[in-house]
């Protein structure tokens, strides 16, 4: 490694910094992790137990019960959290094994798309049952 | 070359032996990879064909209930019981405790039999409901 010494630069060592990555975000992403970590385990305590609790987890049976506030909120809930939590996860997994930037930056990207555009099919499809007025057929 | 036997040795990084807490660490990874990918598009399909009607949600059940369907259950599940307990013994591990050596391998191996344990419970209590 070069030092700033020995290297001549017109560039300033913030400059030269930047967009590597910031101190602070790291223990950000270590903590969102935790806490989303925390909120998913809850969250899935509550479905298991709900879909335990069902009678059968047949069409209509799935459909009214995600209608009531009390089972679409929190599983709205859900989906936003596990989501995240396997977002900030994934993400952690590609930093360490895809090493060339340029594939990195890419996985990254299309991470984030795909987690984003996942979880807004499954909470389309929870709004669409639980606003929607009833079963069909 | 002469050392001083009171200071500690640089790690010998190519010196270890396989056990318990290695492979809870990369079974943490592999089940937080296939939860993240296969259990996400699971959930969205379930979901997606609860809304879309009668006859996607069949196609669903069909899937799901079907051997394969069952099988990727059985998958599911005991990668969401193993990474959850994992994490657990990571909460453990972020407040700094449990790195004795003895604690650490007793509660690494705990990780493994609890969610092989944990899958055949829920299971056993899923096949025995089809029965019936």
């Amino acid at each position: 490694m070069e030092t700033m010494e020995t290297m001549e630069t017109m560039e300033t060592p913030l400059a030269q910094v930047r967009g590597l990555g910031s101190a602070r975000e790291g223990a950000h992403h270590w903590w969102t992790e935790r806490l989303t970590s925390v909120s998913t385990l809850l969250l899935f305590i509550w479905f298991a137990v709900s879909l335990l609790r069902l009678p059968g987890l047949d069409y209509r049976t799935v459909n009214e019960w995600l209608q009531g506030p009390l089972a679409a909120v929190p599983m709205l809930l859900l989906i936003v959290s596990t989501f995240w939590h396997l977002k900030l996860g994934m993400q952690v997994v590609i930093e360490d094994y895809v090493h060339e930037e340029g594939s990195k930056f890419l996985s990254i990207l299309l991470l984030n798309f795909a987690t984003v555009a996942g979880a807004a099919f499954a909470l389309f499809a929870v709004l669409k049952i639980a606003l929607g007025g009833g079963p069909h057929a | 070359m002469n050392r001083n036997p009171s200071r500690p040795l640089s790690p010998h990084l190519s010196i270890w032996r396989w056990g318990p807490h290695m492979l809870v660490s990369i079974l943490h990874r592999v089940t937080g990879v296939g939860l993240a990918t296969l259990g996400a598009v699971a959930l969205i399909w379930w979901l997606m064909a609860a809304a879309s009607g009668p006859d996607s949600y069949a196609t669903f059940l069909h899937w799901a209930t079907g051997w394969f369907g069952i099988l990727v259950g059985i998958g599911l599940s005991w990668a969401f019981f193993q990474h959850m307990l994992s994490g657990l013994r990571h909460f453990v591990m972020d407040i700094g405790a449990g790195y004795e050596l003895s604690r650490n391998k007793f509660w690494a191996n705990m990780t493994l039999v609890g969610s092989v344990l944990l899958t055949a419970l829920l299971w056993a209590w899923i096949l025995w409901g089809m029965r019936g």
